[in-house]
């Protein structure tokens, strides 16, 4: 069992956001999109972008660990206050793609989620 | 696979309404240990004692002391109950989460049947690594054993990125080591061990790890709450069953765009809810399940 202590830790140690690093270096001219997160919500919680567009997601937590899960994508990022991190979206066609945080959070985390609308 | 349930025929049964049979491995019963007796026990499951909206469930306070009321009123006593977590309903006050559990235990010291067993759900223990459920109920995962079946109850909540982890995994690994490949083993869990539904985060980060170490086995039965309905599922030959809650119903999976409780019916009250009962059937080495109303109709 992971406890928030040991998490925070982990994470300090460079085991956070697996999928960083390789998305920084492809971001070149790619739209950054900033999402800010507290619990419980995200903002903004519905993203549009277009379709067959990529881009990068910018998400700051300012108050407690948490996630942000793209699970139609298999996309996730560990969330830590003062620490941006960046998911790279590929190109997508028009839909929608639910966002959730998946770190339990508090009494309000199974409400805190959001869409990216990908619109033609 | 030669003990594979038929996938067609169990979900015909489950279809056909609240029982269902689980049928199969009856090849890996010969031979059958002295201690194995058909015995049955109950699953409650969900209780989320401290939820108070009564849209939701206008008899909040009432529906988990009716649910031991309808168990002790069973004519044939099971020979223990389990419960498979979400106990009570989170608060991020530890106080208040402390007071949610005395008084949930409380509650559930009235069952008369002598030997309950207890796991939490991330309501219960997401917020503090289970810390607050330890202190009331003790070990949050552990294993026992009851006529010839071996119980293993693994703890998919306590971490709060709903992850198993590899100190337990280890742990069930050593523990799956004590048992032979046709052993019997029921596997209690809260949340899914497969992805039943990432859309809703219905699944287990490390969910995948747990089923390759119980693969092996050959009659595995993994018994879950969690989703607040029935589910009945097959990874490979291992058979999983989700349980109704004792509070809220949630819709069916993708069924709507998020998993809001469903409101309460005035019309069907407490339709949705409910526990289940669990008979072995160890001549076919499977179980029978009763899916049972909170207030009879």
């Amino acid at each position: 069992m992971i406890s928030r202590r040991q998490f925070l830790i982990g994470l300090g140690g460079g085991m956070a956001i697996a999928a960083t690093t390789p998305l920084l270096m492809a971001a070149g001219s790619e739209r950054v999109i900033h999402i800010t997160a507290r619990r419980f919500e995200y903002t903004p919680s519905t993203v549009t972008i277009a379709a067959g567009e990529a881009v990068i997601l910018e998400i700051l937590v300012s108050d407690v660990v948490m996630g942000f899960n793209l699970p139609d994508l298999k996309l996730r990022a560990d969330l830590v206050p003062g620490q941006p991190a960046r998911l790279r979206l590929p190109p997508q066609p028009a839909g929608e793609l639910p966002f959730f945080c998946d770190v339990f959070c508090g009494s309000g985390h199974e409400n805190m989620n959001g869409v990216i609308k990908v619109v033609a | 696979m030669g003990n594979a349930i038929d996938r067609r025929e169990f979900f015909k049964l489950a279809g056909l309404g609240s029982v269902v049979l689980v049928s199969g491995c009856s090849n890996l019963m010969r031979g059958t240990n002295q201690a194995q007796q058909d015995f049955h026990f109950v699953q409650l499951s969900d209780t989320h004692w401290g939820f108070h909206d009564p849209a939701v469930n206008p008899d909040f306070g009432g529906t988990l002391p009716k649910a031991v009321a309808a168990v002790n009123s069973l004519s044939q006593q099971p020979d223990f109950v389990m419960f498979t977590g979400d106990l009570t309903h989170t608060t991020d006050d530890p106080a208040e989460r402390r007071r949610r559990l005395d008084e949930f235990r409380r509650i559930a010291s009235g069952l008369t049947v002598p030997v309950v067993h207890y796991m939490p759900g991330e309501h219960d223990a997401a917020l503090d690594n289970g810390k607050a459920y330890s202190e009331f109920f003790g070990a949050t995962h552990y294993s026992f054993d009851h006529k010839g079946v071996h119980f293993i109850v693994l703890d998919n909540v306590s971490d709060p990125t709903a992850a198993v982890g590899d100190p337990q995994l280890q742990w069930l690994k050593d523990d799956l080591a004590t048992q032979r490949p046709d052993s019997r083993i029921v596997v209690f869990t809260h949340r899914p061990l497969f992805d039943l539904y990432p859309r809703w985060d219905w699944a287990t980060r490390d969910g995948d790890r747990a089923i390759a170490l119980l693969m092996p086995y050959n009659n595995v039965t993994v018994f879950y709450g969690h989703i607040h309905q029935e589910n009945h599922h097959m990874t490979g030959h291992i058979a999983h069953h989700s349980a109704h809650s004792l509070m809220f119903a949630l819709p069916a999976p993708g069924s709507q765009p998020k998993r809001t409780p469903v409101a309460w019916d005035a019309s069907a009250p407490y339709r949705g809810l409910g526990y289940r009962r669990v008979r072995t059937e160890q001549a076919r080495a499977g179980y029978t399940l009763a899916e049972l109303p909170v207030v009879k109709g």
